[in-house]
């Protein structure tokens, strides 16, 4: 990707020669890249995004003097000062309805909420306010914001800290959704969303925080929302997923006497229709892994859209491998609950030999 | 620590309802407190101690999950909770086991939820699942306190919901004492002021002097006090409890220092704020690294030396009274952990209980999930099973 992707909407993104000379983070060549991990890259991606353009400005609960509570925001009050990182109340309404007044007049606010389970307090402001104004001002005025906020379980973590909410804005016109699952994307895709003149929604595989390492590169570069990455081509079956399912994924495609293909979706809205139809009508097989409850999930979007995409190349039913239809349970219990590469390559072996 | 408005006690010295000073000696005249009543606050806080420290250290040897240490606040905790009468209902957060536990909740319970399995709850307790979501309990307990009013014209019973002084940032904290106020519900809001929400100093909360002032403007009585005088607590809880139903003697009470009274009308409305000042001893939670944000904390004022102090002044304890509640805490404590440990993971449990009845979706794939277990056992978990 290059500064190609810049867009005419983006009012801000051209502002970026004062920032880049205070440059107190990146004085590593740009030629390099660097082993990070999936936390060390959006750390990354968010010092890339504010050094280009001095309106970007990260705000939410404890992302400047502790640096976020998984570290995806340390060292940026120092880099950036207080009026760029800036820690608020305990309030997520008012984070994501100030984001959006910030975003209306133009900086290029970068809100966090702690984990994706207390986003609800600011869902009224989202799908209300920031999904709907371009709409509602006919394109006069826009929103430009994003809300990162990890996601999903794995870690053991209390009630309401480990759900995969992405459905719900999914389902909101006027929002795009992205989900990383590389180190590399989590930069990419967090500057396309920053980039983006619309709001984005960016959910982080909390459970990926850590677990590989990726070179990264040292520069800016940007994901074009939308598109899809194939992570391993194959011809007998298209599985598509997104998020910390890609790895288990991947290990049951490994797993299966099949020549699998494995599409990481990384945007979920908009999504990649031309790459999954693209797929189907290679393989004739589908199924979708994600770890969010099935009734209405994202993959039952993307059944629909194979069998209006690619139905006659289907030679079976889409298999859907997902979370259950109940509240991500607690402890060890989780493990039952989230496909693992096992279940995965159940429900896969199903698509093959149906 | 760098400004004064960040020491919960700094500002408002002589804001603050105390009884105990913080070596554990009357600055007032004691309060009608029973002596029943006092050893039970001493032996509840007691247990409180033993089990946050045990919880810590099976946090770190990877026996529970993430812990929220209550240290420096379990005083009033315990106070509140012994200040409400059987048949209220407590509301609480992520951090008030040892309100919990002085109401009677197991805490075998709360020990084997840590480790990740789901218990019946703590209704026959009249507890509340604890809310992790903040500030969310508070419009329930208005409206749990609010159902006698409905019903039978008269308070049935009064709520305690719990609240950090983050919390009162939330809209929901609006809500809640708005709705209190409007229909003048029999419901004591609890916030332990400690200083902290994780890394944010109160300072960057809010602008008000207090929290308890917060009250007025719903028409709600605000009180501060000293959270970690267990006696303080006491009274002051006690009187909002009995304010919030009526109890005519109550209502006619002041409290023993006006000064106090924060906010709103004292005496004339059922709904009270207590802003009890606490520090928080330790960590947010066992996640929590404080250094990276906050000096070492001030751990003066503990509650515990505190009360027991008094207690030895008055000759309700002594060695081995003190060695005796030891004993009945380390052996309730062993019981706990062995009972909670004694539990064991079923995979399906998840499906149980999502509905009155299950959907057929939810049949399903608790089948398809036995069908793997059966033929796969615990590998279908991953790796680690």
């Amino acid at each position: 990707m290059s500064g190609a992707d810049v867009d005419p909407d983006d009012r801000g993104s051209e502002d970026v020669g004062e920032a880049a000379e205070r440059a107190p983070t990146h004085d590593r060549d740009d030629a390099d890249a660097e082993e990070l991990t999936l936390v060390e890259a959006v750390r990354d991606g968010l010092a890339a995004e504010m050094l280009r353009n001095d309106r970007v400005v990260v705000l939410g609960e404890d992302v400047a003097e502790n640096g976020g509570v998984f570290r995806t925001t340390d060292g940026l009050l120092e880099a950036f000062g207080s009026d760029r990182v800036i820690d608020t109340p305990l309030a997520e309404s008012g984070i994501v309805g100030a984001a959006i007044g910030l975003a209306t007049h133009g900086l290029r606010p970068v809100a966090e909420v702690q984990f994706s389970g207390f986003v609800y307090p600011a869902f009224d402001q989202l799908v209300s306010h920031a999904a709907r104004l371009r709409t509602r001002t006919r394109g006069d005025l826009t929103c430009p914001l994003v809300v990162r906020a990890p996601y999903g379980g794995g870690i053991r973590a209390p009630e309401h800290h480990s759900e995969s909410p992405e459905a719900f804005f999914v389902h909101q016109p006027g929002l795009k959704v992205v989900v990383p699952s590389t180190p590399r994307d989590a930069k990419g895709l967090l500057a396309g969303a920053v980039r983006d003149p619309d709001p984005v929604i960016v959910l982080e595989p909390k459970r990926m925080y850590r677990a590989t390492n990726e070179r990264v590169p040292a520069e800016p570069y940007a994901v074009d929302l939308g598109e899809a990455a194939v992570r391993r081509e194959g011809t007998e079956l298209s599985v598509f997923t997104y998020g910390a399912t890609v790895e288990s994924t991947l290990i049951a495609a490994d797993d299966l006497d099949a020549d699998v293909e494995v599409v990481d979706l990384r945007s979920l809205s908009p999504l990649d229709r031309e790459t999954i139809a693209a797929s189907v009508r290679k393989t004739g097989r589908a199924a979708v892994v994600h770890e969010a409850p099935r009734t209405a999930g994202v993959g039952a979007e993307i059944a629909a859209t194979i069998q209006e995409e690619a139905l006659l190349y289907q030679e079976a039913p889409v298999e859907r491998i997902t979370g259950f239809d109940t509240p991500v349970p607690l402890g060890e219990a989780e493990d039952y609950h989230i496909p693992a590469a096992l279940r995965v390559r159940e429900g896969l072996r199903e698509a093959v030999e149906f | 620590m760098s400004t004064t408005r960040r020491t919960p006690d700094a500002a408002d010295a002589d804001h603050r309802y105390r009884y105990l000073d913080e070596s554990g000696h009357l600055v007032e005249d004691p309060p009608a407190v029973t002596e029943t009543t006092l050893l039970e606050l001493y032996e509840s806080l007691r247990f409180a101690r033993a089990f946050d420290e045990r919880a810590k250290s099976l946090q770190r040897q990877g026996r529970i999950a993430t812990y929220a240490p209550m240290a420096g606040q379990a005083g009033a905790q315990v106070a509140a909770a012994l200040a409400m009468d059987d048949e209220d209902w407590l509301y609480p957060t992520y951090r008030d086991n040892a309100a919990k536990f002085a109401r009677g909740v197991d805490p075998a319970d709360v020990l084997a939820l840590l480790a990740g399995h789901e218990g019946d709850g703590d209704a026959d307790a009249r507890v509340m699942p604890e809310y992790i979501p903040i500030a969310t309990q508070l419009p329930q307990a208005v409206g749990a306190a609010w159902t006698g009013l409905l019903r039978s014209g008269e308070p049935e019973y009064a709520t305690l919901a719990t609240l950090g002084d983050g919390a009162t940032s939330e809209g929901d904290f609006h809500e809640g004492l708005n709705f209190a106020g409007v229909f003048d519900t029999p419901t004591v809001f609890l916030c332990q002021n400690n200083g902290w929400a994780i890394s944010t100093p109160t300072e960057r909360q809010t602008r008000s002097e207090t929290l308890a002032r917060k009250a007025a403007a719903y028409g709600v009585e605000g009180v501060r006090v000293d959270g970690m005088d267990p006696l303080a607590t006491y009274v002051t809880v006690r009187r909002a409890v009995r304010k919030a139903k009526d109890d005519v003697a109550a209502v006619a009470d002041e409290p023993a220092d006006p000064e106090a009274v924060a906010a709103g009308p004292s005496g004339a409305t059922r709904p009270t704020l207590v802003e009890t000042v606490v520090r928080r001893f330790g960590a947010h939670t066992t996640s929590d690294d404080p250094s990276r944000y906050r000096e070492e904390p001030d751990r003066s004022g503990d509650p515990l030396p505190r009360l027991e102090t008094y207690l030895r002044g008055r000759g309700l304890l002594d060695d081995e009274r003190v060695a005796a509640v030891g004993d009945r805490v380390e052996t309730r404590l062993e019981a706990a952990v062995e009972r909670a440990e004694a539990r064991e993971t079923d995979p399906t449990a998840a499906f149980e209980h999502v509905y009155a009845e299950p959907t057929p979706a939810v049949d399903d794939q608790r089948a398809e999930l036995e069908r793997l277990y059966e033929e796969y056992g615990d590998r279908v978990a991953g790796e680690r099973h």
